[in-house]
């Protein structure tokens, strides 16, 4: 009877966590088609979230695009195929690896710092204040950080892209044997419209789920340091999960397979 | 005498745990009703209800003969407006800078251009004996006293209606506590607002109080003027007052 109620109870839990995040992403939806609108407060989320996570992805789209070509290359080897590389490169960084890498790697820096900074204003009575000084929370603080991360995702995805395929590219020339130009020519080539959109389009999605794990942890974080610890923790985990689940969810609508 | 704030039969509970078990508690429109009690006696939760932060699970809540226990969102905004409020920790916005915190409530709540806002920010920090300089600070660079000051002014700075000060003394020195109880005096006077207190510094509710009630089980088992609250003839209320460890008060060592 015991192993009843723990499934139970572990069945209740998980129900009454999806109705918190349901009504919480309704009203954070409401609070962001209803006046006021902070203009202000968005360009400086867009500075935090976006633009000062241009060197992390700058960087692990980089090397992810290196990795890329030398696998593909010693994959298609086998098959006398290692021609290939410039075109599996250019599909694997646009249609899933930059939008993925991009978005775990704001997953990492930005829902966390989101779920801290939120928490510790829950947990220090700052978001009452906001209350008692006729302010919306949900207007003042989570609308802007989801504009503003649904906004640059495809932005940094977009540059993600740029920099991975750059990153095969680099390795391709440098030890692969590849000529620069011919390179370039197959990459752009063979890359279609569909291609870049599928990954700009997931990456405004991997944006909101960034922002929305972030604020709902941090407001509903309890206790103290802990408490906010443990905020930013679940915040990292639950939107890197949820970013590669919508990830095979989106492949699968975006690519009728 | 008109009632400004009104709670009848109002009860919370948090999962098993009853916190408020039925407030009745009428605060006269211009009084300075303090509401004593150990801690964890639903004091903070009391005042968060009539904030609208929390929903009572029973009673109502009357603010100038308005209902106001289910009204949320939009339909809330005109009634937060006559409401100011000083956190137990200050609850500064740390993002901002001392002017700003103290304006926030004129330039997010009002719309107040911020160039007028910060002329008014400047004015209520001075009526708290604060240079302008300490305007353009950060709040963590303010000591424990000082925070609550500027707390104090941000309270106070849309000249609200009803102000409530949430242990307005915990955590300051002796002198540190008297001076924020002067200041709030004085400034209660100055806006002419009606104040609910919550506290239990017996000093402090005695300075800043012209009523006094005492909350006990999340019930108010006492009330009446200060004057009389040394003659009260209940045993739980002397026991409190006096702090003394003995009496019908029996401190649960578990929560």
């Amino acid at each position: 009877m015991n192993i009843l109620a723990g499934i139970g109870r572990a069945v209740l839990g998980l129900l009454a966590d999806i109705g918190r995040l349901t009504a919480f992403t309704g009203r954070t939806l409401a609070a962001c088609v209803s006046p006021p609108i902070y203009g202000r407060l968005i360009a400086i989320q867009v500075l935090r979230i976006g633009y000062f996570s241009l060197p992390v992805v700058g960087l692990t789209a980089f090397f992810t695009g290196g990795a890329l070509a030398l696998q593909i290359y010693l994959g298609g080897n086998r098959y006398g195929a290692e021609a290939i590389v410039p075109q599996i490169v250019v599909l694997g960084i646009t249609r899933e690896l930059g939008p993925v890498i991009a978005g775990l790697m704001v997953a990492g820096r930005v829902a966390a710092a989101i779920a801290a900074e939120i928490g510790t204003m829950k947990v220090s009575e700052q978001i009452d204040a906001l209350t008692t000084l006729a302010t919306n929370p949900m207007k003042y603080l989570v609308v802007p950080r989801l504009v503003a991360a649904v906004l640059s995702m495809p932005i940094l995805v977009g540059i993600a892209d740029s920099i991975g395929v750059f990153g095969g590219y680099v390795v391709s020339t440098q030890s692969l044997g590849f000529t620069g130009s011919i390179y370039l020519k197959n990459t752009v080539d063979f890359a279609t419209r569909q291609d870049i959109n599928s990954g700009l389009i997931k990456a405004a999605v991997f944006g909101f789920i960034i922002a929305l794990m972030g604020c709902y942890h941090g407001f509903n974080s309890k206790g103290g340091a802990q408490g906010v610890g443990a905020a930013t923790t679940a915040a990292v985990v639950s939107s890197s999960i949820l970013i590669l689940a919508a990830n095979y969810l989106l492949t699968s609508i975006l690519f009728h397979t | 005498m008109t009632a400004k704030i009104q709670l009848i039969g109002v009860k919370k509970r948090f999962g098993p745990k009853v916190v408020l078990d039925g407030i009745d508690l009428t605060i006269e429109k211009g009084s300075s009703l303090v509401v004593i009690g150990g801690s964890g006696t639903g004091k903070s939760v009391m005042i968060k209800s009539v904030l609208g932060i929390l929903t009572p699970d029973e009673g109502t809540i009357l603010v100038d003969g308005q209902d106001v226990t289910h009204l949320r969102g939009a339909a809330r905004d005109p009634v937060m407006k006559k409401f100011g409020m000083l956190f137990q920790g200050a609850a500064l916005f740390d993002s901002l800078p001392v002017w700003e915190n103290v304006a926030f409530g004129l330039i997010q709540g009002r719309g107040m251009a911020r160039a007028k806002a910060k002329d008014v920010a400047i004015q209520k920090l001075a009526k708290v004996g604060l240079s302008e300089d300490v305007a353009y600070l950060s709040p963590a660079e303010l000591s424990g006293g000082m925070q609550k000051r500027v707390g104090l002014a941000r309270a106070i700075a849309a000249d609200p209606e009803i102000i409530f000060f949430d242990e307005p003394t915990t955590g300051l020195d002796p002198i540190m506590a008297d001076v924020i109880n002067e200041l709030i005096v004085s400034t209660v006077k100055d806006v002419g607002a009606t104040t609910l207190s919550i506290t239990h510094d017996m000093a402090s509710a005695r300075k800043i109080s012209d009523h006094i009630a005492m909350i006990y089980q999340g019930r108010i088992i006492w009330s009446g003027p200060t004057s009389q609250i040394d003659h009260s003839g209940n045993p739980y209320v002397d026991q409190f007052i006096h702090g003394r460890a003995e009496g019908p008060i029996k401190m649960a060592v578990k929560a």
